[in-house]
């Protein structure tokens, strides 16, 4: 990589400024074919602009296939900050000769094309700025070996639309560094020198038309490129599990996968070179839970991951946790359903079920996280709550948070030791003589629970999931069963206290307000942007990062005319869960606001629909 | 002179010094004359004899009458009664969570062969180290009386209506996918059966017991493969078995042409002593050939039917530190500040 400089600086000016510039604030779309290893070319392209210090965020709209169907990937570049996905894009790669046609045709006037030169895209509309490039004609003698150049052909266009849009080319070669790692320099070289075609082909034979540009700024610095599912499992880590059981599940085998990482690298003893940690691929969502709840009732922090179609197939052993009360720590990266649904969309659809999984009454606590930095810290949070109240706990993250790269905040090292919740060990028992493991004797609906292998006589207790009474006996009696329905609708009261509170910030009086959890965060945000400088109408924000919700709920509520519930799901489940913990009056000011195409949620979305219904 | 006839005679103590009683469970609520109430028995003396400390057990079922039964035994131990034919898969998770305690699971037939087969054939190809019995009456009771998995082309319900499906046989399914010992016996057989499950106890490694458990409600009757008296006039004992402890120092002089011995991983011994034909129980295609040629003339044939002493356990594949995970401390399972902060430099 050393003659960049050379290269660069004597032969390839940058594009010429034009008056009408629109600087560090557009999307940019490259529809691909999946498998061809654009990952890699659009990986370095957001990272290049990352690194010049202006927000971005990806988003990878892939589809259920190895190889061969088309993909896209959207970066926004954001002065302001905004990283939710946007409608309309404004600069498209166009790779795929089987969308093309289309994604040009959606594009809005004045949008500009780089596209493979033999498509001649430019013969479909008159309103857009084209830029025909070669691409097979470049990548031949950049690469000589015939069979890499379908992955190496991507690398152009990095540099074509780093001349176009004056990326500075020092920042897409450290980019391009980080991506192939010391390890693979030799591939390094072969992608920089396809960078180096297209930046070179650029600069000599197009013409800027399009006004957009990046321009560098001091917004990321400090900041880390991190996906959703890699920071749960890295939170998982530090929140000390022990015990992983899981089936593969798109979209959250990556979680898996990343933590067996994680674990395999942090938690080997360095002295015996053995696991503090186990780590078991299931048969299936059922076995996989079923470990979960095996190891917790033994004393492990044990976790598993996996999407829509493995929580229904959960729901029979999460109830048994609910009413045998037995940890178990379940993060769910909800994708599109119902049923198989889109498995590679993203969507909020498994609230209302994660909620109240299973027959019988039952619920349970589910953490909505909305960054990585939430899918680091609610781990921590999700295992404290799940051994201090002994109860099966959900970590509602989804496919665009889990699988997309998101600009976060390095990681805080947790400040709180870990809680283990309410153990009797041998010891205690010596003191106590024994104990009735479903007995409230703290008042918090909480019992006292020992652990297999205690070494005490009295340390034992009967675990199962028919009726039971305080000492863990066989019972059918009716008193049993209330008494005890009743301390575990109590211990919900305690949990409602305990989990993470919301994000809120309050409108003027008079206004309206806008609730969300999860990825609706950004949207919504955005959102309240542009009704305020659309239509002058100033909101309220309230971002639940929990079920059961707490009394900010109903203060939000209370303080605001009207209450738009954002859902990314069909049936407005945020919307009905709020509706459980609210009195007619207030329900009666309760709007939905509901997105579901499959696609993260757009600002603009909300504000249409806000707007109809504010009649504004 | 009447203070003498008032003491009870003194309670015979195992090698731990603790007296049957603690290793009893409450009181059982299946009918009188059910298989698995012999069964309880069996294990329960099993226990006792082997000297395990009752508190250091961990026990698993399923659902139905044999889910009932780990109440009735060791009741100073933990026992989880879980769902339908999932209980292998709560015994893998307490297992890799506390690798150092010994562990059992009772099952039925509907669990282990219907709902639950897939967690079955899963737990043999991990060779998790526990004893799993089966308590197979072939039938419901539960639910009153409808066919399970295991019930023999032919067999009859009490309505006299005839079971028409190929039966699924658990032994066979354990030696052919990972289980490394393997044996059937039958509830009233006292003798074999207390020896399988001690032997069972000191294997290392997972001991799958498919035990003819007849059901007097609703499976005892003329038609039924799994009534007593069928089991009196079919079952066909491979050999006469001898269960030797580790802890007993005993070398009595066995017939090496007559006998075969098989050492166990804690020392103990098993000898089967040849009836009427010879069978080595670690020959893996003799025991399929053995048990498919029984199953032509409608025999039954009992005993240890495949053993394999060496093979790897899940637990041993894990590589787990020899401590249960369960409570380690916070030190062993938090990686350090330093570790964060390098992490996060990766994503810069």
């Amino acid at each position: 990589l050393a003659d960049y400089a050379v290269l660069v600086d004597s032969d390839a000016p940058s594009a010429p400024d034009r008056p009408n510039s629109v600087v560090n604030d557009f999307s940019i779309q490259v529809g691909t074919v999946n498998g061809s290893g654009s990952q890699t070319a659009n990986t370095v392209l957001m990272r290049s602009i990352f690194q010049m210090g202006i927000p971005v965020s990806g988003k990878n709209l892939f589809p259920s296939n190895i190889a061969g169907l088309p993909t896209w990937f959207t970066i926004r570049v954001s002065k302001d900050g905004y990283i939710g996905r946007r409608r309309d894009n404004e600069f498209l790669v166009a790779m795929n000769a089987e969308t093309a046609v289309e994604d040009v045709k959606k594009l809005m006037p004045g949008a500009a094309v780089v596209y493979d030169e033999p498509l001649k895209l430019n013969a479909i509309r008159d309103d857009l700025h084209f830029y025909p490039v070669p691409f097979d004609k470049l990548v031949a003698p950049v690469c000589p070996e015939a069979r890499l150049r379908k992955l190496v052909r991507n690398m152009i266009y990095d540099g074509v639309v780093a001349w176009l849009l004056d990326i500075d080319l020092e920042e897409m070669r450290k980019a391009l560094v980080k991506q192939f790692g010391a390890r693979k320099a030799k591939a390094a070289d072969l992608n920089w020198g396809a960078v180096l075609a297209g930046h070179r082909f650029a600069a000599e034979n197009l013409t800027k038309t399009d006004p957009y540009k990046v321009q560098r700024m001091d917004r990321t610095s400090g900041k880390i490129i991190i996906d959703g599912n890699t920071a749960a499992a890295l939170g998982c880590v530090f929140a000390g599990v022990t015990v992983l059981t899981w089936y593969p599940i798109t979209p959250s085998s990556s979680l898996a996968e990343a933590l067996i990482g994680y674990l395999g690298r942090l938690r080997t003893d360095k002295e015996t070179g053995k696991a503090t940690y186990a780590v078991v691929q299931a048969e299936d969502e059922l076995a996989a839970v079923g470990m979960v709840i095996g190891a917790s009732w033994a004393g492990a922090r044990a976790m598993t991951c996996t999407s829509g179609p493995g929580i229904s197939l959960m729901s029979e052993f999460v109830g048994f946790g609910y009413y045998a009360e037995i940890p178990a720590v379940i993060f769910d990266v909800q994708r599109v359903g119902p049923s198989t649904g889109l498995p590679t969309r993203t969507m909020q659809g498994d609230m209302l079920k994660n909620a109240l999984l299973s027959h019988g009454d039952c619920r349970h606590p589910v953490l909505f996280p909305s960054s990585p930095e939430e899918c680091f810290s609610m781990a921590m949070d999700a295992f404290n709550l799940a051994e201090r109240f002994h109860t099966p706990v959900f970590v509602n993250s989804d496919l665009d948070l889990g699988m997309n790269n998101w600009m976060a905040d390095p990681f805080e090292y947790p400040a709180e030791p870990i809680d283990r919740g309410k153990v009797l060990d041998a010891e205690d028992l010596k003191r106590l003589g024994g104990f009735a493991r479903y007995k409230d004797v703290d008042g918090d609906g909480v019992g006292w629970r020992t652990l297999p292998g205690t070494d005490h006589p009295a340390g034992s207790y009967f675990t199962r999931g028919s009726g039971h009474n305080e000492n863990a006996k066989y019972t059918e009696r009716d008193d049993d069963y209330v008494r005890n329905m009743d301390r575990l609708a109590a211990k919900f009261e305690s949990i409602r206290h305990a989990v993470p509170k919301p994000e809120r910030s309050d409108g003027p009086p008079g206004s309206i307000g806008i609730l969300c959890c999860g990825t609706s965060r950004y949207a919504s945000q955005e959102s309240q942007a542009q009704l305020a400088a659309d239509f002058g109408v100033e909101t309220g924000y309230l971002r639940v990062r929990a079920f059961p919700f707490g009394d900010d709920v109903v203060d939000f509520v209370d303080r605001h005319e009207r209450i738009y519930v954002i859902d990314q799901n069909r049936d407005a489940q945020l919307f009905t869960l709020v509706k459980m913990d609210l009195d007619p009056e207030r329900i009666a000011k309760l709007r939905s606001v509901r997105y579901y195409s499959g696609l993260p949620i757009d600002a603009r979305s909300i504000t249409d629909d806000i707007a109809r219904q504010e009649g504004l | 002179v009447s203070t003498a006839t008032s003491t009870p005679p003194p309670k015979k103590l195992n090698i731990i010094q603790l007296d049957m009683s603690s290793y009893r469970g409450s009181k059982s609520t299946l009918c009188a004359g059910c298989g698995h109430n012999a069964i309880t028995e069996r294990v329960t003396e099993a226990f006792w004899e082997m000297g395990v400390e009752p508190w250091q057990v961990m026990k698993f079922s399923g659902i139905g009458c044999s889910a009932k039964t780990p109440a009735y035994f060791l009741s100073s131990s933990h026992g989880i009664n879980a769902v339908h034919g999932r209980a292998p898969t709560v015994a893998t998770g307490a297992i890799v969570a506390n690798r150092t305690l010994p562990s059992i699971v009772v099952t039925g037939d509907g669990d282990t062969a219907s709902i639950g087969i897939g967690h079955f054939v899963h737990m043999l190809r991990r060779n998790l180290p526990l004893v799993y019995i089966i308590e197979n009456n072939g039938v419901y009771g539960l639910t009153k009386g409808q066919f399970s998995a295991t019930a023999d082309v032919g067999s009859t319900l009490k309505t006299g209506t005839p079971n028409d499906l190929q039966p699924i046989d658990c032994c066979l399914l354990g030696i052919e996918l990972g289980a490394t010992f393997v044996a059937r016996s039958f509830s009233g057989d006292k003798r074999q059966l207390s020896a399988i499950l001690k032997a069972a106890l000191a294997h290392k490694g997972l001991a799958v017991i498919d035990v003819i458990s007849p059901c007097v409600t609703f499976n005892d009757h003329v038609g039924s493969t799994r009534s007593y008296a069928y089991m009196k006039d079919h079952e066909e004992p491979l050999h006469e078995l001898d269960f030797i402890p580790g802890y007993e120092d005993i070398s009595v002089e066995f017939d090496e042409g007559s006998t075969t011995e098989v050492r166990l991983h804690d020392g103990s011994r098993l000898r089967l002593k040849k009836l009427d034909r010879d069978y080595d129980p670690r020959d893996r295609m003799l025991a399929v050939r053995t048990i498919n040629e029984a199953a032509q003339t409608g025999e039954v044939v009992t005993g240890v039917l495949y053993i394999q002493t060496e093979a790897p356990t899940l637990v041993d594949r894990l590589n787990m530190t020899d401590e249960p995970l369960s409570t380690l401390p916070e030190a062993r399972v938090r990686p350090s500040r330093e570790a964060l902060a390098q992490i996060m430099d990766d994503f810069r």
